[in-house]
């Protein structure tokens, strides 16, 4: 398996912002860099050495998204990923749980993300305002869905479109993480198994020609 | 089975083992068989894989659904305490240096071992006399030859699936010693066969996960002949590790001990012996030597009490992973100003990381196959081993590499569908669903590791200026890769972009200089104390002891005098077992 891949950005941007979020995570340094002497914990660091076994696991960070923002979020990710025959909406699995944890967290992607939502969702309402003279989940579906179309189109703003393709993003993520999700999509694993491992099924060697390898 | 004794310590000891990943690990375990009386001192704090292991734990279970952040850079499940950051023990770089180096720490029991790739490679007959081919580094000590039986007794102690190919300088194990391979997944088979297009070999990969249970009545009596106790502990302890059942990645460890951590194979039957104690949460600082040049134990801060403390013994080991082991060594005082061991002055040079890229593609084949399990052995099932042996004068660098690969359908994670951003941008609704489906898993990608060879400007040293929470001097790094490295990583490059075209994807491939990982990002640095013929141009013999104090010895990476694209878990093993055997006949005959 290729080694998970640190995002060169992340990890300098994290470096030398370390001190602005040292609130939230105590003790990293920057190579280069000393810092005073944290206390010892004997005790666990809650990042670096976190309890798997705590279940739900205990917030990390406060959640700092608005009773309205959360809203706007839900109706906003249903009309992305609705309801239908593949599966639930976005909403009925927590959909703007996932993005306020997503936004509320002190590392330097998701403060990225943070400030691209944030000002999307208050692009949107702008937007719903100058038409209508309503937010935007006041608005019919059919009115939304009419802005949601000005906004994924092709030749949108680059405001609005970064928004649009961030939220979906993010969208997607918090939906297929569900493990009610992974099923429509394919993810059949995270079973065991007894015996050798079965490997690839014969329809599958078939249909891509693999036999001379498999 | 608890790991941990209870934190005691006797007046002295036999041996002092420092450090409890996979050279420490493997030394306490074979001298703890033999009745040695070991102490082993751990910097990190007690782990429990059978209690703490997420396995099968969910992307909802984790904060951010286990997406990597800088502070747990492989995922939230990543089993490791610890990383490139370690709270209140910092590095620093050199002012000029070309790269900073990224330095990986673990601070539990059993180290890096509890959460390596598993990816066991034997070094090959070329790799140790490398130097005598190229005339670049140094050669080994030692001969394949001379290690080959260790591998053979590693891989059967701890279990390695994997096949013999014949494959130069990729040597084949003894029969019946590997466990046979699982079955590759689709997208291993469509590399495999643009492989063949191609001319790029891609077998079975070797990786210490049991692939079906150990032989725990016939094993031991191969590896302990004549040690009806270590036989005993041993079939013990081998019919109580489970066979893979092919979930949950292996980074998170693997509670029913299916492949290889220190904490799951090695501790658990040395601490069986009786022979065996542990302290965790203790920072050695330092190798106590005596007024007659021999070291007498070492001296440690208790970090629980932030007290200093001593524990002695008849030998020292250090096997602290290579820069922490040399740390140790530079922050002792011997004859010279160098720190203990060092009268070579080579202790903190040669410093070497593996060569690493990667590049990855979507694979229109791979879309939209009906869904079947794709977990498998929690890694790779098949690599490339380095084919252009005898190629290296037209290539013009003078190294090979390895290829690591994967993909398909693993379990959802934030960005598994990312590629939509590309493939279906402005779609929503019911047909995002439908885009979603099609492409997830259906990306596949390789990732190269490769030999660097030792230079002038990558080493480390102690800060002057600069000490961790604990008091002790950090150390400090210098870089600079050579072009050796920059056109062996372009070849990489080229050759992804070779089998993903192959493999019907499309693919960018970089420039060598843009394509290279972080000095410090594959976690592979070793040789920063190599071992060698001579005394004068090395640290240690081919014993991993050192030169200046016989009693010392070094067992972990710091000891590599070049680097292998293969993998240097295996080898640390072997020669830990090795070494130990010479250090008990020392003993015994009243040398040490």
């Amino acid at each position: 398996m290729p080694a998970p891949k640190l995002s060169r950005r992340s990890a300098l941007k994290w470096f030398t912002g370390s001190a602005t979020a040292a609130t939230a995570l105590p003790g990293l340094a920057a190579p280069g860099e000393t810092e005073p002497a944290p206390p010892a914990f004997p005790t666990r660091h809650p990042i670096q050495d976190p309890d798997f076994m705590a279940q739900p696991y205990p917030e990390a960070w406060p959640k700092t998204l608005t009773e309205a923002e959360l809203k706007q979020i839900d109706v906003l990710a249903d009309i992305i990923l609705p309801a239908d025959e593949h599966g639930p909406a976005a909403s009925a699995v927590g959909i703007a749980d996932f993005m306020n944890e997503w936004l509320s967290a002190p590392y330097p992607d998701q403060r990225d993300d943070c400030e691209t939502i944030r000002g999307g969702l208050a692009w949107v309402n702008t937007a719903a305002f100058q038409a209508h003279e309503k937010t935007f989940t006041e608005l019919s579906l059919a009115e939304q869905t009419a802005l949601v179309d000005k906004i994924a189109a092709p030749e949108a703003a680059p405001v609005p479109k970064k928004f649009f393709t961030t939220f979906r993003q993010l969208c997607l993520g918090g939906y297929y993480t569900s493990t009610k999700n992974w099923a429509q999509l394919g993810y059949v694993g995270n079973v065991s198994i007894g015996g050798p491992y079965p490997g690839v099924p014969a329809e599958i060697i078939e249909k891509l020609g693999l036999q001379d390898v498999a | 089975m608890p790991v941990l004794t209870d934190r005691k310590t006797q007046p002295q000891y036999d041996v002092i083992v420092v450090g409890s990943g996979a050279g420490g690990g493997m030394a306490a375990l074979r001298l703890a068989l033999e009745g040695v009386k070991v102490l082993m001192i751990e910097a990190g704090r007690n782990y429990d894989p059978a209690k703490e292991t997420a396995m099968f734990n969910t992307p909802e279970m984790a904060p951010l659904r286990g997406e990597r952040t800088p502070a747990r850079p492989f995922g939230h499940y990543d089993c490791n305490i610890g990383g490139w950051q370690v709270a209140g023990e910092p590095y620093t770089n050199k002012k000029g240096t070309e790269g900073d180096f990224w330095w990986w720490r673990a601070r539990m029991l059993g180290g890096r071992t509890n959460h390596w790739g598993r990816i066991a490679l034997r070094f090959g007959e070329h790799d140790f006399n490398c130097a005598s081919r190229d005339g670049l580094g140094v050669d080994w000590p030692m001969t394949y030859q001379d290690l080959a039986p260790w591998y053979d007794k590693v891989e059967m102690l701890i279990g390695v699936y994997g096949e013999n190919d014949g494959i130069e300088n990729a040597p084949n194990s003894s029969p019946g010693v590997l466990l046979p391979p699982p079955k590759p997944r689709v997208g291993e088979l469509l590399a495999k066969k643009a492989g063949k297009k191609i001319g790029v070999p891609i077998v079975a990969a070797h990786r210490a996960v049991l692939s079906q249970p150990l032989d725990a009545k016939n094993l031991p009596k191969k590896l302990f002949p004549g040690n009806a106790k270590a036989q005993e502990i041993l079939s013990k302890d081998m019919a109580l590790r489970a066979a893979c059942f092919w979930a949950t990645n292996c980074v998170r460890g693997c509670s029913i001990r299916a492949n290889f951590q220190s904490t799951t194979v090695l501790l658990p039957a040395a601490l069986a012996t009786g022979n065996l104690d542990i302290i965790t949460d203790a920072m050695v600082r330092e190798v106590i030597i005596g007024p007659d040049g021999r070291a007498t134990g070492v001296h440690y801060i208790d970090k629980v009490t932030r007290r200093d403390a001593v524990a002695k013994a008849r030998v020292v080991i250090l096997a602290a992973s290579s820069c922490e082991t040399t740390r140790i060594l530079l922050n002792s005082k011997g004859k010279d100003s160098g720190g203990t061991a060092n009268s070579s002055g080579e202790v903190g040079r040669n410093l070497m990381d593996s060569v690493g890229t990667g590049l990855t593609a979507h694979i229109p084949a791979m879309e939209d196959l009906p869904p079947y399990n794709e977990d498998g052995a929690g890694g790779l099932h098949v690599y490339s081993p380095w084919w252009k042996v005898r190629d290296h004068a037209a290539l013009g660098f003078p190294r090979g590499y390895h290829i690591e690969m994967g993909g398909g359908r693993q379990m959802p994670s934030v960005n598994s569908l990312s590629i939509l951003n590309t493939t279906a941008p402005g779609v929503y609704g019911s047909k995002l669903k439908e885009e979603a489906r099609r492409y997830y898993g259906a990306s596949f990608g390789f990732s190269g590791r490769g030999e660097m060879v030792p230079n002038k400007d990558c080493y480390c040293e102690l800060d002057p200026k600069v000490v961790d929470q604990w008091g002790i001097p950090v150390l400090r790094f210098n870089w600079k890769w050579s072009d050796h490295e920059i056109k062996q990583a372009e070849h990489m490059q080229q050759t992804f972009a070779e089998l993903l075209t192959a493999m019907g994807g499309k693919a960018n491939p970089l420039s060598g200089r843009d394509a290279i990982k972080k000095p410090g990002e594959i976690i592979h640095e070793v040789g920063t104390a190599r071992m060698g013929a001579k005394a004068g141009s090395s640290v240690t013999n081919q014993y991993c002891q050192t030169w200046d104090v016989k009693n010392l010895f070094l067992m972990d990476g710091a000891v590599l005098p070049s680097n292998p694209d293969k993998n240097p878990t295996l080898t640390i093993l072997a020669l830990a077992w090795r070494s130990c055997e010479y250090l008990m006949d020392a003993m015994k005959r009243g040398d040490v």
